[in-house]
């Protein structure tokens, strides 16, 4: 049942949807996208927030890779979004590396983690992978609260504020917002660059045979296991990214970025913007950060219309902002 | 002037090195805010967590911070110029903290930072401030900021921190030989609780008979508390806060631990006690900074009553709530005397400053910034002794303020 | 560590786990019965827990909270049935599961709206106060009761599905809907009875923790975790399953508390990992559904 289902609802790949928006779009989806994300800091109403939603839209667009390609619906990946920042932090503020290196560090932590994890979670399928991320993240959760000596425990990571990004031949001022914003959207626009070629080999049309239907897939002779494993750990390193940014730009790392909740909020921003749509997970960030940032000032219950308005788009907009727009587009 | 002169030399600098077009724009547009610096609203950043489990004791405090801007404005503002709180939701999470706090300072453009009610929140909006040279006035407990390795020459603690909650606490609900038990929740400022009970406790001749120390955040205490009866204590010390100190509290209480043996806490909330039944908290002592009813010895307390119940409905202000009334009062206090709002010359000021706002006379340790401060021991009563809904505790001792219940500047790490 | 002490751990344990199962009952019921992963769990046991003050507030009496509130938050779980979760049968199993997500969200701003942030006393009724001697150490009353409620819902769920007809056609049902549609059942109103059941015993959870958890709007948070918890472990849709995960999770945290007592949380997580990596549909699991 779930199968035939499967078939007809599953978000049309943006390629396809994107291409009758505008012809030839998807050579150009990610300067496009790029050009996008140069606007937000001066229409989003703080430079904190826009960065912010590079951010997480870093993230959800690594855990779309996931959720909306793959089809596998993890509640775990706040571990790598985390273990991304924690590394990074602790490299810095521990062992004094500069800036660069520690990116490398938190990346490379990210995605052993997230191959430990991936094989272990891959084993099991449906609502129980969603579990067993779940338990596993927890697991890493509880570990860095009791780690405190490392991670500081329940008071965070801090100790290691980079203020100035340095270059051979010439230095960032990294506290300044505008320039923190743009050397950011940099790594970004690489990351998002990286994840188009992906999408576009025959690694993406994998994963989007498997999550279409797995068994047929497998009938094909391709290697389910092996493809599901590269998409998690893939996932988890853009996730890492995410995390070694997060760290980098609010010059903390709060406990809280491995809860569970963090896991769901990604998986929220995802689906809001459109799972399984090449730029719907930034859309998705956007439009959840800045929900909050303007309900927040005005009302003390903003999770209330969060959480109706998130409500009415399981209900009623399944394919989230991003992939409906596309759809209508091909409906013309 | 000189932080905005600094300003000027700062980022054509950044700009040049920067190679991004933009940013000159962006430079030239924040001008004109440069020009009217000195005449402009004293903008004062306040992050709380409105929304969460503590959002009752955050609700007083900005109602607190609010008074104190509005006595100010009232007598005409600070230093010639008009005050303005900004009040931000941080959720009690550190990464909300810390994007609120570079909200304010970046696009609010705020003079000083008050606020925060966890330990890993003010933390938070430390790192920030710090390293923006920004004026921060903590008003959370916590041990940790005091220390070298978070301090920040440009932060001040108002609150108190659990060495001198625990010092005074343990002075009064200790003897020589007695028996103490600690459930300690397994988190920094449940340690730092545990470690100020057992310094007080070796200073009086108490004797530890065990610790257990609890997961952060349990819900169930059922499983402890066979250990806790086997040590047979004389004093069971709860070193957690807030929802889980009433949780562990009611449940020791449902498995009759209370008439086995007396029940101590580090710090005692007005809220938190309104959130259980009396008989609950009936003869558990602990601390507190401030207590409505210190109004009957303390002048100064009287009169921050007194305003806050004509601002407010004939309500009274609690122990967490008050923090956002000496912190906002001290940091304008010191504003005043520096005649503007230029970092060095605050700090310069605060390190100078008395004050007495609402509790008794505090002043600001040169080393570590901490406020020195009365600390109070209540006792919770029981219900036949409430006089009204508000007369919640007994105050078993006010002790004055005083340097030898902090731990030593070089202890902490500061030079002197 | 005398043997009195670890006997008295031990029964501890296993009063936790009568509790623990009390908190998971909702939870596998709606998942074994319609598959959905229903994640307003925890916000449904903290409505429940508001529903029973604000019952016990009216009457004055516990008794009449522990029997009308899960009854009002059963017949409230009907509706949420009817007009949130029946439009998405037939669709991915993903939805349900992240449409109750959001819902957690709404209901726990909305009992932050209704009842105020803070926390609100709920005395354990008098009745029930006090401890027993139960000649290893003391035990307070109220939790043994707990654990009569417990069991007793436990024998009727069993009796109620397993003799009656309504269990029947119940378990038919969640076997092969299709075949059942076939032969004339009305799927769906079955579907709706059963989720308000999970939801009243969910509901009546809330209410029996309230004495000894305070009430509050963020109490479910820890809940929906221990619920999984025990609902992984004993196979996600197994009643047998969640029973014996609750009595296992209950004596390990106890034993846990004696030895290790800062780890007593995470060894919940860490079982749960351990148990899914040997069996991965959990001690008496079926396979996930839609595979």
């Amino acid at each position: 049942m779930s199968v035939v289902r499967n078939v007809e609802l599953a978000p049309p790949s943006s390629r396809r949807g994107l291409a009758v928006l505008f012809p030839g779009a998807n050579r150009w989806r990610v300067p496009l996208s790029v050009l996008t994300l140069c606007i937000l800091p001066w229409v989003l109403p703080s430079q904190a927030l826009a960065v912010n939603v590079l951010i997480y839209g870093l993230l959800a667009v690594g855990y779309n890779l996931l959720f909306g390609y793959t089809g596998l619906l993890s509640f775990g990946h706040a571990a790598f979004f985390g273990a991304g920042a924690y590394a990074t932090g602790i490299a810095i503020g521990t062992f004094g590396v500069n800036w660069f290196v520690a990116m490398v560090v938190g990346l490379a932590v990210a995605g052993f983690l997230a191959t430990i994890m991936g094989m272990l979670a891959i084993r099991t399928r449906g609502i129980y992978f969603s579990m067993v991320t779940l338990a596993l993240s927890q697991l890493v959760y509880y570990t860095a609260l009791q780690a405190s000596s490392w991670t500081g425990g329940e008071n965070g990571l801090r100790g290691f504020t980079v203020s100035t990004l340095s270059f051979p031949g010439f230095s960032l001022n990294f506290l300044d917002p505008l320039v923190k914003y743009y050397a950011i959207t940099i790594v970004v626009a690489l990351a998002l660059w990286f994840v188009s070629r992906a999408l576009n080999s025959p690694f993406g049309a994998v994963i989007e045979a498997i999550r279409e239907n797995e068994t047929r897939a497998r009938a094909c002779g391709y290697n389910v296991e092996r493809t599901k494993l590269l998409s998690f750990v893939l996932s988890g390193i853009l996730c890492g990214l995410a995390g070694t940014l997060s760290a980098m730009h609010l010059s903390i790392v709060p406990l809280d970025s491995l809860h569970y909740q963090t896991s769901g909020l990604i998986v929220m921003m995802t689906l809001l913007g459109g799972a399984g749509s090449f730029f719907g997970p930034f859309i998705g960030a956007l439009a959840f950060l800045l929900m909050e940032d303007i309900f927040s000032l005005w009302t003390t219950n903003w999770q209330l219309i969060v959480g109706v308005i998130f409500i009415l788009f399981v209900l009623y907009l399944p394919k989230g902002i991003w992939g409906t727009l596309i759809s209508w587009g091909k409906g013309r | 002037m000189t932080k905005g002169i600094d300003k000027l030399v700062q980022r054509p600098i950044s700009r040049r090195t920067a190679l991004i077009g933009l940013v000159g724009t962006a430079g030239a547009l924040s001008m004109p805010w440069i020009a009217r610096a000195q005449a402009e609203t004293i903008r004062i950043g306040f992050p709380t967590p409105l929304t969460g489990p503590f959002a009752a004791e955050a609700n007083d405090q900005v109602r607190s911070a609010q008074l104190a801007v509005k006595l100010a404005n009232d007598k005409g503002g600070i230093a010639g110029r008009k005050v303005e709180l900004l009040v931000r939701d941080d959720k009690l999470n550190a990464g909300e903290a810390a994007t609120r706090t570079l909200e304010l300072i970046e696009k609010d453009k705020v003079h000083a930072v008050v606020g925060a009610l966890s330990s890993a929140v003010q933390l938070a909006v430390n790192e920030v401030t710090r390293a923006r040279n920004m004026i921060y006035v903590s008003i959370s407990q916590s041990d940790t900021i005091n220390e070298i390795k978070d301090f920040s020459p440009y932060t001040f603690h108002e609150a108190l921190n659990p060495t001198m909650t625990t010092a005074v606490v343990a002075r009064h609900s200790f003897q020589k030989g007695s028996k103490v038990a600690y459930l300690v929740a397994d988190y920094a400022y449940g340690h730092e609780m545990l470690t100020g009970f057992k310094r007080a406790a070796e200073v009086i001749g108490a004797e530890t008979v065990g610790e257990i120390l609890h997961p952060f955040g349990a819900a169930d205490y059922s499983t402890f508390i066979p250990t806790i009866l086997s040590l047979n204590p004389d004093i069971l010390c709860i070193c957690n806060f807030g929802r889980d100190q009433a949780n562990s509290i009611k449940q020791a209480v449902d498995f009759g631990v209370k008439d086995m043996m007396k029940i101590v806490v580090p710090v005692i909330l007005h809220n938190q006690r309104l959130a259980v039944d009396p008989e609950v908290f009936e003869g558990v002592v602990g601390g507190a900074n401030y207590y409505w009813g210190l109004e009957e010895t303390v002048p100064s307390a009287k009169a921050f009553n007194d305003v806050f119940r004509a601002e407010y409905k004939g309500a009274i202000p609690t122990d967490y709530g008050a923090y956002g009334y000496t912190g906002v009062a001290s940091l304008l206090m010191a504003i005043e005397k520096a005649g503007g709002t230029e970092p060095q010359k605050v700090i310069e000021a605060m390190e100078a400053l008395k004050y007495d706002v609402a509790k008794g006379e505090q002043f600001y340790r040169k080393c570590d910034h901490q406020s020195v401060q009365s600390v109070l021991v209540l006792e919770s009563k029981a219900k036949s002794d409430m006089k009204s809904d508000a007369d919640l505790f007994k105050i078993v001792a006010n002790e004055p303020a005083s340097e030898s219940i902090l731990r030593s500047c070089s202890e902490l790490g500061f030079k002197s | 560590m005398t043997v009195q002490l670890i006997a008295m751990q031990l029964f501890s344990g296993l009063a936790l786990g009568a509790i623990l199962i009390m908190v998971a009952l909702g939870l596998s019921i709606i998942f074994g019965m319609l598959g959905i992963v229903n994640f307003a769990h925890g916000a449904l046991f903290m409505v429940g827990a508001y529903a029973g003050l604000y019952v016990a507030g009216l009457t004055g009496s516990f008794w009449w909270a522990l029997v009308l509130a899960p009854v009002l938050i059963g017949l409230f779980g009907m509706l949420i049935e009817r007009f949130l979760i029946r439009p998405l049968y037939g669709r991915s199993p993903d939805d349900p599961l992240l449409l109750t997500f959001g819902l957690g969200y709404v209901l726990v701003e909305a009992v932050r709206i209704l009842f105020g942030t803070d926390g609100i006393p709920f005395s354990t009724p008098a009745a029930l106060r006090g401890v027993v001697n139960l000649g290893i150490g003391f035990f307070p009353l109220y939790r043994l009761f707990v654990i009569g409620v417990v069991l007793a819902v436990l024998l009727l769920l069993w009796l109620g599905l397993e003799r009656t007809k309504f269990g029947l056609i119940v378990r038919a049902g969640s076997a092969d809907p299709l075949i059942m549609r076939v032969l004339g059942v009305d799927i769906s109103k079955l579907w709706l009875v059963v989720f308000g059941i999970g939801v009243g015993i969910t509901a009546l959870g809330g209410v029996l923790a309230a004495p000894m958890r305070n009430v509050s709007p963020e109490m479910g948070t820890l809940v929906l975790a221990e619920a999984f918890v025990v609902t992984v472990i004993g196979g996600m849709g197994s009643l047998a399953g969640a029973v014996i995960a609750g009595l296992i999770v209950g004596v390990a945290v106890s034993m846990t508390s004696l030895f290790a007592p800062e780890m007593a949380t995470i060894v919940m997580f860490a079982l749960m990992a351990l148990i899914l990596l040997v069996r991965p549909n959990g001690l008496y699991g079926r396979a996930a559904p839609g595979l």
